[in-house]
């Protein structure tokens, strides 16, 4: 079971990924954004763990629900919204439940990405976050919640952007030389599966201080 | 003229200086004596380009008499923003609505036909109308 601890380790482990990656979020966002994808959301995750930190949230709905209000706030791009949505909506979706279990999570999560589509208004193969997330929750519902199938699935989806022609967002503007280029925002939700199988497999927990830089 | 509140009328945008000009160009052609409220929240919270939540709340609350809140918007962020506030239902004012309309024309609209006493729902049209108006 999935208590309110392991989504605050989760949420703390996306925000040291989020801050090792920054520069390299940037960078994929320079060529086809506005080279702030990584600043925006390091400055936007650092808030999360600093207001989870302060408060303690006890159930994993409060957890989510509290870190995505703080992506809204914080952020200032696009990413705020639509990773705030994500969080709030899954969050919601879990309503005050002490704690999960796997196939519960992946169902709310799966709500939480819905809301995403429906906000940003892009489907996957637009060359957004959604061509991770959306094979990422797919694989976290095929594996019955095994955490390491959903962060390959994820990685594999960000990876599969490169040649797409970019359909939502400033990207878009660019049409095809949109081409050649990995989509930031699918490399950022990538993240997000990573730090939930780190979490999973204990390294995001007590002893992730020792273990990652 | 309505004897109630008008409606209120915040502008964002992804800069500051944009949405100033914006709603000084559109309480200027409203021109006239009074007009209806208007908020620019304009940029991130650090100045630069962007978008800020809290910027786009003061605003709402600035501008609302109670007669409901129209904001318009320009791109990106800045729609996906407004959205996610209105989502969260205590963020912004009752009767807080994205209006769907160009953002100077439809800015321009807004501010007269609030000023004149329109409704919410006529701001609304009125400020989507603008999408009509084509140019060539």
């Amino acid at each position: 079971m999935l208590d309110a601890l392991f989504f605050r380790n989760w949420l703390t482990a996306t925000a040291d990924a989020v801050d090792r990656e920054a520069e390299r979020l940037t960078e994929l966002d320079s060529p086809i954004g506005d080279a702030d994808h990584g600043s925006n959301l390091r400055r936007g995750f650092r808030a999360v763990a600093a207001v989870l930190e302060k408060e303690t949230p006890d159930t994993p709905g409060a957890v989510l629900m509290l870190a995505g209000r703080q992506l809204i706030s914080t952020v200032g791009g696009a990413s705020g919204p639509l990773y705030g949505t994500l969080l709030r909506r899954t969050g919601k979706e879990l309503g005050d439940a002490p704690e999960v279990g796997p196939a519960r999570f992946a169902a709310a999560l799966r709500t939480g990405v819905d809301a995403v589509a429906a906000l940003g208004g892009a489907a996957p193969g637009d060359k957004t976050m959604l061509d991770a997330l959306a094979p990422g929750i797919d694989a976290l519902d095929d594996s019955l919640g095994t955490f390491a199938a959903a962060r390959e699935a994820a990685l594999q989806g960000a990876l599969a952007t490169t040649p797409l022609q970019a359909r939502k967002g400033r990207a878009s503007y660019l049409g095809e030389r949109s081409i050649g280029h990995q989509d930031p925002g699918a490399t950022s939700s990538a993240l997000l599966f990573e730090a939930l199988a780190e979490t999973a497999d204990g390294i995001g927990g007590a002893s992730r201080e020792g273990s990652r830089g | 003229m309505a004897d109630g509140p008008l409606v209120g009328i915040v502008l964002v945008s992804h800069s500051g200086a944009v949405a100033e000009a914006v709603a000084a160009l559109a309480v200027g052609l409203a021109g006239g004596g009074g007009t209806a409220p208007v908020a620019a929240a304009g940029g991130a919270a650090d100045g630069g380009l962007g978008t800020s939540a809290e910027l786009i709340s003061a605003a709402a609350a600035r501008v609302d008499g109670g007669a409901g809140v129209a904001v318009l918007t320009d791109l990106g962020s800045a729609v996906l923003t407004v959205k996610a506030l209105i989502a969260e239902g205590d963020e912004l004012p009752d009767r807080t609505r994205l209006v769907d309309a160009p953002f100077v024309e439809g800015a321009v609209a807004a501010v007269v036909s609030a000023s004149a006493g329109a409704d919410l729902a006529a701001v609304e049209a009125a400020a989507a109308d603008a999408y009509t108006y084509r140019k060539v």
